[in-house]
């Protein structure tokens, strides 16, 4: 771990995103039975859980698409719960959604001026050097159309793209799906050099528990739609419940 | 069949020999020859005639043979080259011949389209030796650049936001009606004829209403961009397709208000900015020292329609660079992303749908002051599908594809009338209009073999960093990551 992680327990600091009994539903489907989650400034939290889990269905959520039916997600000192996506994202809010979903024929130059739009053009320039200082290949690739990128290259566009809004808090959904273990690494890498040189919060939802967990402050476990475990990161790893369910092939 | 059979597998590593190849394609298109006569025999083998004032059966067995053999030579043709086992599949991979000569010679296209374009009523006279003479060419060019502005206008639309619209010829309509209806009131003429003069409003309706077509059509488009804000895809398609046919369905009804299907007649022409063009000494011909002509009036719309032209593609190049243009095309891409960058997409759809309406309108205005008459007939599905059909031969979102692909579509279609001389081939009762439409029809599948996505594929960038690059769309898939 490269920080020594806040208390789990918010002794006095309210934590910076607060989801309260959230339940949110498909029709008739609870695809969250009453999720309790907290982000504190300046952590890395990372979410794990199997396919169907709820995991993304949470991070879409807390940014409005589905709306939750029951309970509160709070976002510094505000109520979020009924806000419309594109006002909460101008809370200084990012997401990178699942799938990456970057413009296939725009640019990566296009790509990352969208990613500004929430923010305005003031800083562009400034923040342009930082992610291509970040992910260089992006500046290999800038006149090229996002479609042509490689799956790597698409994601590090993705996580380029929001974080040019000058995020507070960013919320990456699935970074490491269907990419190469190095590129993971990379990945994974920068996410971490994002958190300490600039303290950035990160809300990191992952299948691929072993590296989110040893990257992150702190874990939650999500099992059918329900927080069943949570802890510091390096401490959920050990647990033999983790280990099995999510590590070791499902043994039990 | 086995040849197509022979063709699914993987390639044989020696080549079949070649007598086999020819068995396999004889068979194949005896086959096919056979399915042709059973299908043609009751097609085309008889004919109704009647004779005494009864019904009876001729026969043509001449014509259904020639018919037959034209089905076994092609197919067999087709089995020994295109589709023969033997023929090594081409490789592509880069930009094709088309997308190189685009980015090469396509700056220069531009310039020299335009100055045609400017140029084309002089450049039509002096070919035809006089303006009178020159009457059906400037009426066609007319008629193309007001598919042109419909084609960018739809293209805004459907182009660079992606939301497929089946009814924009409701927009054409709000516009044509929205000029004729105010140009022929009484109440507004007499309004103006207090305090401006008797022929005032005559003479300012288009200069005044124009601008009102554009927003009264894009209230429309914003009105229908409401219901359908959730759909994408076919749904929204239908629900547009509906739009256009309710609009068409209330002109023709709402006969109080419409006229319904006699349409609205005598609509005061237009005007050199409130000089008319007539004979008297008030006229244009009599302010500028000309001789009266007819035409000055035609080929002062040619230039009406040319500079509206210009504006809807001027607008749309600019709103591109700015941040509403990007978010439409963002939208055209991919739309979850879009909300969760911030974009307000309920804003971005309406501003699309408004804006092409606009254009719409606009072009409607024009077309009720060019045809002096308006009815509901004019605003029949059929446009809609035409211009659609422009957008995306053209290419959709490239400007320069939209026009050509709305020169060669209406221009080719009249073109195709004038198919005289075919008659010296096969003889007098052969009528070559008739079968433009299937030429029409082949030319449409044709480009959608070759050029699958549009005459011009390639998007250009809105901005970039020291040199431009265009990448071939073959190598991005629509709304894909």
């Amino acid at each position: 771990m490269t920080a020594a992680p806040p208390p789990v327990t918010a002794g006095g600091t309210k934590p910076m995103l607060a989801v309260r009994g959230v339940k949110t539903f498909y029709g008739n489907i609870m695809a969250l039975k009453g999720v309790d989650v907290d982000v504190h400034r300046g952590e890395i939290v990372t979410l794990i859980g199997s396919n169907g889990a709820g995991k993304s269905t949470l991070m879409m959520t807390i940014f409005g698409q589905p709306r939750a039916r029951e309970g509160q997600i709070v976002y510094d000192g505000r109520d979020i719960t009924k806000m419309p996506t594109h006002e909460i994202a101008q809370l200084k809010i990012a997401q990178s959604p699942e799938g990456r979903r970057i413009f296939p024929r725009m640019t990566v130059f296009e790509n990352l001026q969208m990613g500004a739009s929430v923010d305005g053009f003031g800083h562009f320039d400034e923040d342009l050097l930082k992610v291509f200082d970040l992910f260089p290949r992006l500046k290999e690739r800038i006149n090229q159309r996002g479609g042509t990128l490689s799956g790597g290259e698409q994601q590090m566009l993705a996580i380029g793209r929001a974080l040019m809004s000058r995020p507070r808090l960013l919320m990456l959904d699935e970074p490491s799906l269907g990419l190469a273990p190095l590129i993971v690494k990379q990945i994974f890498d920068a996410i971490r050099e994002l958190n300490r040189a600039e303290g950035l919060t990160v809300f990191l939802v992952e299948q691929n528990a072993f590296h989110a967990l040893k990257l992150a402050h702190r874990g939650y476990v999500l099992v059918n739609g329900l927080v069943t475990m949570t802890g510091a990161g390096r401490e959920l790893l050990e647990r033999p419940e983790v280990r099995a369910a999510y590590l070791e092939g499902g043994k039990h | 069949m086995a040849v197509q059979l022979a063709e699914t597998a993987p390639p044989p590593a020696k080549a079949s020999p070649s007598s086999s190849v020819m068995a396999h394609a004889f068979k194949d298109a005896v086959i096919t020859g056979l399915i042709a006569l059973g299908l043609f025999t009751p097609l085309i083998g008889f004919e109704t005639v009647i004779i005494d004032g009864a019904l009876g059966l001729d026969y043509r067995p001449g014509t259904l043979a020639v018919m037959v053999g034209i089905i076994f030579v092609g197919r067999l043709l087709l089995n020994l080259t295109v589709w023969s086992p033997n023929r090594k599949p081409s490789v592509r991979s880069g930009p094709t011949i088309f997308d190189r000569a685009g980015t090469t010679i396509g700056p220069a296209v531009k310039p020299l389209l335009l100055a045609f374009a400017v140029g084309f009523p002089f450049i039509a006279a002096f070919a035809m030796g006089g303006m009178n003479e020159s009457r059906y060419l400037i009426d066609l060019g007319i008629l193309i650049l007001t598919y042109v502005m419909l084609g960018w206008g739809l293209n805004i639309v459907v182009g660079l936001a992606g939301l497929l619209d089946l009814g924009y010829v409701a927009f054409y309509a709000v516009g044509a009606y929205t000029y004729a209806l105010l140009a022929t009131s009484a109440p507004i003429n007499d309004f103006f004829a207090g305090f401006l003069g008797e022929t005032f409003w005559a003479n300012w309706a288009f200069w005044i209403c124009l601008p009102m077509a554009g927003v009264f059509a894009g209230m429309w488009g914003m009105m229908l961009g409401f219901p359908v804000l959730r759909l994408r895809g076919d749904y929204l398609a239908i629900v547009t397709l509906a739009f256009g046919e309710i609009i068409r369905l209330v002109l023709i009804n709402w006969v109080d208000f419409t006229g319904g299907g006699a349409g609205i007649a005598s609509i005061p022409r237009a005007t050199f900015f409130g000089v008319p063009f007539t004979a008297g000494e008030n006229g244009f011909a009599a302010l500028f020292g000309l001789q009266f002509n007819p035409m000055h009036r035609i080929i002062f719309l040619y230039f009406v329609i040319l500079a509206l032209a210009l504006i809807t593609a001027f607008a749309t190049v600019r709103l591109r660079r700015l941040p509403v243009g990007r978010a439409w095309e963002a939208l055209r891409e991919d739309e979850i992303a879009c909300r969760s960058l911030g974009i307000n997409t309920t804003n971005v759809k309406l501003s699309a749908f408004a804006t092409g309406a606009m254009f719409g309108g606009f072009a409607g205005c024009f077309f009720a002051v060019r045809a002096g008459f308006v009815s509901p007939e004019s605003f029949t599905f059929d446009i809609s599908a035409m211009i659609l059909a422009i957008v995306v031969l053209g290419g959709m979102g490239s400007q320069i594809g939209v026009a050509v692909a709305a020169a060669v579509m209406i221009g080719g279609m009249e073109m195709l009338r004038n198919l005289g001389f075919l008659n010296q081939i096969f003889g007098g009762d052969f009528d070559p209009s008739l079968y433009r439409m299937l030429i029409f029809g082949f030319a449409m599948v044709a480009i959608m073999v070759w050029k699958p996505r549009g005459l011009v594929s390639t998007r250009a960038p809105t901005i970039f960093l020291k040199e431009r690059k265009a990448v071939s769309g073959d190598h991005v898939k629509e709304g894909h990551g």
